[in-house]
């Protein structure tokens, strides 16, 4: 469908962006516009604005440092496979952004769109979730910075007040030697995960694992962590039992929902499959 | 609004409202009808163009927000008189049958050989996975972007 109609501005700065934000009720942003444009396509979104932030080039880089990884709002999934650095500087980022959507969509769409978006089973809000990411945003009464946990409130829900705009999201600090694995099942490359997991955990001299962090997409309200999962691994040798017993953990600890992709019980068991292919992984076993 | 950006090489100046997409802006307002629209919500990638060099759909971008960029168009990628290396190995391959999906596959090719003329049979299909095709198959149309691929080694982009 042809979208319904609305005023577009496209704002040279970020305080402008925000006046507008502010002094119009059902103004919208639009950066990509990869999930914005299909929303307004199906009149699910209606908004009487669009307040575009293409010009902002200041929310464009990738930065990397001694605290982590600083993903600019405007950050394409394109940019993000392009930079080499990010193998080694965070690679569950790399990796699961070779999941998301087509080739064509991957030139458009944004980290911040992603994350304001909130899809359940979108990879940047599950990463986010996973890695303890926080989320910067501006608003009329100044910036903010919010955790990820308390980011995201369900399906398409987030904390962001209707006159702020992400500009930056950042992934804590990914040490040399940290094991980790991304399993995601869909149909057809590209297309929405029925099912992901995100996982890391670091080894201790004595070989035992510690600090897991297991983080699940496309099951239920939004990306959320496998706390139970996270306590079979903590404390122990990721071996080929274990790898099984977290599976099991997996199963039992999602609540997922049936539709038109899959029924809720064929969904519990592939995440714990993905969680078993993603220790693989991640033991390199 | 005023929106002024450069097609297959041209400069055109278009007013159109801020709802009209760069795919309708295209086919209605400058009359090239080879960019076809399928879903209108980004999922057939019929409507595939260039925004400077890279494959997007038209249909989730506004026209708009193409001011001062350069669009190419199924239209800017073709001959007037012989046809193309792609699309001779489209032909030759059988790569279309009704040919509405056909601007989005030739588009999305060129974008991707321009990048990465040494791309494997793997890639060609992870990359085309975001474009429909209801009637061949894909077969084809793999053989013919792989077969294509010589023709972009060369430093004329395939153009010739």
């Amino acid at each position: 469908m042809k979208l319904p109609a609305f005023e577009y501005a496209c704002p040279a700065t970020l305080g402008e962006a925000v006046a507008l934000l502010a002094s119009n009720d059902d103004a919208k942003v639009v950066a990509g516009g990869q999930s914005l444009m299909p929303m307004m396509a199906f009149r699910v979104s209606q908004p009487t604005m669009l307040v575009d932030l293409r010009k902002l080039s200041d929310l464009r880089g990738i930065r990397i440092g001694e605290d982590g990884v600083r993903l600019g709002a405007l950050v394409r999934w394109r940019d993000i496979e392009d930079d080499a650095r990010l193998a080694q500087a965070h690679p569950l980022l790399a990796a699961a952004i070779e999941h998301v959507a087509h080739y064509q969509v991957r030139n458009r769409g944004t980290v911040g769109g992603s994350v304001a978006h909130a899809d359940p089973a979108a990879e940047m809000p599950g990463i986010a979730m996973a890695c303890d990411a926080e989320i910067t945003v501006a608003g009329k009464d100044g910036t903010r910075t919010i955790a990820a946990e308390e980011f995201f409130v369900g399906a398409l829900t987030t904390v962001l007040e209707p006159d702020e705009i992400i500009t930056e999201v950042k992934l804590p600090h990914w040490p040399a030697g940290r094991r980790w694995g991304f399993q995601e099942f869909a149909r057809r490359r590209g297309d929405f995960a029925m099912s992901g997991i995100a996982l890391f955990y670091d080894v201790g001299a004595d070989g035992k694992a510690a600090n897991a962090h297991v983080g699940v997409i496309g099951i239920g309200e939004g990306p959320h962590r496998l706390t139970a999962v996270e306590t079979v691994i903590n404390g122990r040798v990721v071996d080929a039992a274990l790898i099984v017993e977290a599976g099991v953990a997996a199963t039992k600890a999602v609540d997922p929902q049936d539709d038109i992709h899959a029924s809720a019980a064929y969904r519990r068991s592939l995440t714990g499959t993905l969680v078993e292919r993603a220790l693989e992984h991640a033991a390199a076993l | 609004m005023s929106v002024t950006f450069e097609v297959n090489g041209q400069s055109v100046s278009v007013d159109v409202e801020p709802r009209l997409t760069l795919a309708d802006c295209l086919r209605h307002k400058l009359r090239l009808t080879g960019t076809h629209v399928g879903c209108e919500h980004g999922v057939c990638g019929a409507c595939t163009v260039l925004v400077d060099g890279e494959a997007v759909r038209s249909c989730l971008m506004l026209a708009v927000q193409a001011e001062g960029t350069k669009v190419t168009t199924v239209e800017g990628l073709s001959n007037d008189d012989a046809l193309t290396p792609l699309q001779q190995a489209f032909r030759k391959h059988h790569g279309l049958q009704c040919g509405f999906c056909t601007p989005g596959f030739i588009t999305t090719a060129h974008a991707l050989l321009s990048e990465e003329p040494d791309c494997d049979a793997d890639r060609v299909r992870e990359v085309l996975s975001g474009n429909i095709c209801r009637c061949t198959g894909y077969i084809g149309i793999v053989d013919a972007v792989l077969e294509a691929r010589a023709a972009y080694r060369r430093a004329d982009g395939g153009q010739s």
